[in-house]
């Protein structure tokens, strides 16, 4: 059995390193990518687009201003002079906040009264927009209470102030990302999702393109058993997986300085189970294709779901309760609270053992049916 | 260019198409399937965030702050530990993303000194999550905190008397309420109709590479350009029938509002579906096993639409390099361009330099595609 098996790994590995632009596509790809995105996936909102118009042309209103320009959340793009320039800036998206100090705001203040601050907002990315409103109430809100309390000091000193004051502070202790660094957390993210794509698609193709091209024929006369012909087709790809995925977390650690504060031991054998698991996926839709074109199109149909319902960057516990259901049976799920878990927390198998378990289970279920699937389809 | 040539390709890939039932049937439920499992899944909103409470004191007053956290819909109390390693292990087992631990001194140093510090320990491994977590657990206690000198002043006979000098008055525009659905869906469209059309056309030349029917395709009078654009068009019919599920889906199933016009959108649509199909079709001449060709299509286009083309990660934040980079990213145009139609109600002028991208973009492609085909055999 074992130099049958052997036969078939030797032929693949051939076959996977054999011309230059296989060997590129398998190393250069994930990489670039991996760099690419692990810049770009954050939610951070560091520099909003903001203009500002301000028709007071007050002590007090310039103020205002200079509190909005000194932040370094928001970016002052444009100072208009109109409420038409204001708002074409905003509909051309060249600002995502507008900012109005309405003639009389300086008069209403000094009166007591309301003085209303305009804010525009763009929110065709209601995420942002939130975040931008947040920052912008919390300078209005400093410039509120700095000018009650300036007023007081001017007026009847301190005294009367003291009731008014805050009474339980709320102090934020963040555990494993003190700085809330939006890297520490995509970047094991995009390093599980590069593995996902690579191996499901690669083994994906393993079973049905021997039966497209008509060389599993070749392979049905031979002695080979299903059990060791899918054996010999997944070691290549394991080992494959190992090196892929092996190269994109050092690249990682290296390149965006994730710490690994977790066991080594459990993330490598965490990453085993997620690789067994992958490669049982793309066998099964191996088996079930009959035609590499089928086998592709199933890919994309499997693989977008299994990395947006994984919690990736959206959060499990918001989707709908069937959606929750679906995500128990991804692997990505479980193999980002282990990849997280150890990078991060530093957290080990007492804690783990339910997620690895589960892709153990995956994994097994999985291989299982395409094998059965396998054996059948060569009856 | 013949026209009999160009129809007798387009007439043999639709064949082709039909008699793989199955690859056609994923390809006309890729909207189905994928718009109601992204239209769901993707979300940012934080609801129900799990907390674990540590109240050392055990008195009325910590009580009735923590019953804030109960009456909040952000918040779902999962665990009330009364250990500090308890904690910690709730932590560690991600049970709750958020823990509020209040001191044993707390009421004391509320009496006393009228101010008492809350801890709120987070688990950022999630940053954004552990950000808006905190937010709203700032306005729980900021709530309570207002309780408490409303208390103080009313047994002291006294009313509050302060108005706040300024007020913000927002108007959010384009998406009144808010609502990621509204800004998310369209997105959505975009990401799958990339999807679609990459999964489409990737494999069409190599297919016939690999299976031997190249030499047959050759030996035809057939011209490059004919090949490419017969090749196409049974592709583009999907591709206009996949758009049309999902817009549809859109604007009636997840009610997101329609302010374009369906001319703009059918126009727009049809430009990204020549540059999507179109970019398919070059990799699988440039590339000439299937497997091959469907690892580059598939890195081009799953990750790259959803990360990089701006439909919940906002390009303007990210790094300049980046940002260059995601001028490539066709999907990003297609996704201005769609939200833009559906929630600002744009027309074709408004939205000239996305179209002039995809323009650009579609001649690149065309040009470039029916270049590197020759009809030899080595």
């Amino acid at each position: 059995m074992f130099s049958r098996t052997s036969q078939i790994v030797i032929k693949e590995f051939i076959q996977l390193w054999r011309d230059k632009w296989g060997r590129f596509r398998l190393i250069v790809p994930p990489i670039v990518q991996l760099l690419l995105f692990g810049y770009a996936a954050t939610f951070e909102v560091y520099h909003v687009s903001t203009a500002v118009l301000d028709l007071d042309h007050t002590q007090e209103s310039r103020e205002l201003v200079a509190r909005f320009t000194s932040s370094n959340r928001l970016d002052i793009v444009q100072r208009a002079q109109t409420q038409d320039e204001i708002d074409g800036t905003i509909d051309r998206s060249d600002a995502a906040v507008g900012l109005v100090i309405h003639a009389g705001f300086a008069n209403l203040l000094r009166k007591g009264q309301e003085a209303p601050l305009q804010v525009l907002v763009d929110g065709t990315n209601s995420n942002t927009a939130l975040i931008a409103l947040g920052y912008i109430n919390t300078i209005a809100a400093q410039f509120s209470q700095d000018y009650v309390t300036d007023l007081a000091e001017r007026t009847q000193g301190i005294q009367g102030m003291e009731q008014a004051q805050v009474q339980v502070a709320l102090e934020q202790r963040p555990w494993f990302n003190p700085d809330f660094n939006g890297q520490w957390f995509f970047v094991p993210g995009v390093i599980a999702t590069i593995t996902l794509v690579m191996v499901v698609n690669l083994t994906a193709f393993a079973v049905v393109r021997e039966r497209e091209v008509g060389t599993l024929e070749q392979i049905m006369v031979s002695p080979i058993r299903p059990s060791e012909f899918i054996l010999g087709k997944t070691v290549p790809f394991f080992v494959v997986g190992l090196g892929l995925a092996a190269l994109v977390t050092i690249v990682g650690i290296v390149w965006f300085q994730i710490p690994f504060v977790g066991n080594p031991l459990v993330f490598i054998f965490g990453t085993m189970l997620y690789l067994l698991s992958l490669l049982a996926l793309g066998l099964l839709i191996s088996t079930v294709c009959s035609t590499q074109q089928q086998a592709f199109a199933t890919n994309f149909f499997v693989l977008n779901p299994l990395f947006i319902l994984s919690g990736f960057s959206f959060p499990i516990s918001s989707m709908p309760d069937v959606l929750q259901w679906l995500t128990y049976v991804n692997p990505l799920r479980y193999y980002l609270i282990v990849i997280r878990g150890t990078f991060l927390k530093g957290i080990g198998v007492a804690i783990l053992w339910p997620d690895l378990l589960a892709m153990a289970v995956i994994a097994g279920v999985l291989l299982t049916v395409s094998i059965l699937r396998f054996r059948k389809s060569l009856e | 260019m013949r026209m009999r040539r160009l129809k007798a390709i387009a007439v043999k890939e639709f064949v082709q198409i039909w008699r793989d039932p199955r690859s056609l049937m994923i390809a006309l439920l890729m909207p189905f399937t994928q718009m109601f499992l992204l239209g769901y899944g993707v979300t940012l909103d934080l609801k129900h965030i799990p907390v674990c409470t540590f109240d050392r004191e055990a008195s009325q007053n910590s009580q009735a702050l923590l019953k804030h956290f109960q009456a909040s819909q952000y918040f779902a109390i999962v665990r009330n530990v009364v250990t500090y390693p308890a904690l910690v292990d709730a932590i560690d087992r991600a049970d709750c993303k958020i823990a509020i631990v209040i001191p044993p001194d707390f009421s004391e140093r509320l009496n006393d000194s009228g101010s008492a510090p809350v801890q709120a320990i987070l688990d950022a491994t999630d940053d954004n999550s552990a950000n808006i977590a905190f937010g709203y657990a700032l306005s729980v206690v900021s709530g309570y905190s207002g309780e408490v000198v409303l208390d103080a002043l009313s047994r002291q006979g006294r009313e509050l008397q302060q108005i706040l000098p300024m007020t913000v008055q927002s108007r959010v525009w384009f998406n009144e309420d808010l609502e990621s659905r509204n800004f998310i869906i369209p997105g959505v469209v975009a990401v799958i109709m990339a999807l679609v059309g990459a999964q489409l056309t990737s494999l069409t030349i190599s297919r016939e590479w690999e299976r031997g029917t190249m030499e047959l395709l050759i030996s035809t009078p057939v011209k490059p350009s004919e090949l490419m654009i017969g090749k196409l068009l049974p592709y583009l019919a999907i591709g206009w029938i996949d758009a049309a599920f999902c817009l549809i889906l859109a604007a009636l199933w997840f009610q997101v509002p329609f302010r374009g016009t369906i001319f703009t959108l059918f126009i727009t649509t049809t430009l990204f579906l020549i540059v999507v199909l179109g970019i398919g079709y070059l990799l699988s001449v440039l590339i000439r096993s299937q497997i091959g060709a469907s690892q580059i299509a598939l890195l081009v286009t799953m990750l790259p639409a959803t990360l990089l083309s701006g439909y919940v990660f906002p390009i303007d934040q990210m790094p300049k390099v980046v940002q260059d980079i995601t001028y490539l990213v066709y999907a990003r145009y297609y996704v201005t361009i769609v939200k833009a139609i559906f929630l600002k109600g744009s027309d074709i002028p408004a939205l000239a330099t996305p179209i002039l991208f995809l323009l650009v973009y579609a001649v690149a492609v065309m040009v470039l595609a029916a270049r590197s085909f020759h009809k030899r055999l080595d």
